[in-house]
């Protein structure tokens, strides 16, 4: 049985590859893959603590249930911000006939 | 070495070489597929540590759907007409020190915590669908249907945004 570390290690390893990706990438769709990804590296950190303090008599059911239930609701609310977030790139495409995430700039003014 | 400690690396591997593919790689397509490897990769640690629901919900609402939309997007822009201009490399070399910076802070810091040795119990029912569907559907009730509500505002504004404006606007 693997201990805690390795995991935190695992999330924090996928976390900062996505960090990475986010900030040197220019296309604006693979940024938002990598966000993606840091989502998902939360999640598993969040399975992982939900195993973690189950060793006392009562055994921390309802707890560790509750960490399981919050993975499914931030599964909701990736795919309702990935359904948005397309549709903007989408029209970002039309008005600029280009995805760079620089010519978001023009929102400035 | 145990098999769950084998599974535990093979996953692990796979899942920071996909997430690094990821990242490397040219093409958007290429990207999403390596995605799709660590959403795979992510799910069997989710089945390692018996997490059952959680499992096979990441491979239908990531790997099926959130991935099909990618792959619509990039087939409906064209991205041959228009390749990724080379970005400045002194922002590159800085992005990439700034995440391995984070990394290095993240590892030492939570490598000597008081509970980083704690071994995990992986063969517990906490995961199983029948528990967590009856926490769901009693406790969770609300929040279940208020992200019903959520994902029909998101539906709505994907439309009104994606919609073609009309030429007299212009």
């Amino acid at each position: 049985m693997p201990e805690i570390k390795w995991y935190i290690f695992l999330a924090v390893a996928l976390f900062c590859i996505g960090v990475v990706g986010a900030l040197t990438r220019r296309n604006s769709i693979i940024v938002f893959l990598c966000i993606e990804l840091m989502l998902n590296s939360v999640n598993l950190l969040l399975v992982a603590f939900s195993k973690m303090h189950m060793t006392g008599k009562l055994g921390n059911a309802l707890s560790a249930m509750d960490a399981q239930i919050f993975v499914f609701f931030i599964m909701i609310v990736a795919a309702a911000e990935v359904s948005v977030g397309l549709a903007i790139i989408v029209m970002m495409y039309r008005n600029t006939k280009s995805i760079d995430i620089n010519f978001l700039n023009r929102l400035k003014n | 070495m145990t098999t769950t400690q084998l599974l535990f690396w093979f996953l692990s591997a796979l899942a920071i070489i996909g997430a690094i593919g990821a990242v490397g790689s040219k093409n958007p397509i290429y990207a999403v597929l390596w995605l799709i490897v660590v959403f795979f990769a992510i799910s069997g640690h989710y089945v390692l540590m018996n997490a059952q629901f959680l499992a096979i919900v990441n491979i239908i609402v990531y790997a099926g759907a959130i991935m099909v939309l990618f792959t619509f997007v990039i087939m409906f822009i064209d991205l041959n007409e228009h390749p990724e201009m080379p970005k400045n490399i002194y922002l590159k070399a800085g992005g990439i020190i700034a995440g391995l910076c984070l990394m290095i802070v993240l590892v030492s810091a939570l490598a000597r915590a008081d509970n980083a040795h704690t071994v995990l119990q992986l063969g517990t029912g906490v995961g199983l669908i029948k528990y967590l569907g009856e926490r769901l559907f009693s406790d969770y009730v609300i929040p279940f249907e208020i992200s019903s509500v959520l994902f029909l505002s998101a539906m709505i504004g994907a439309v009104i945004i994606g919609k073609k404006e009309p030429e007299q606007a212009t």
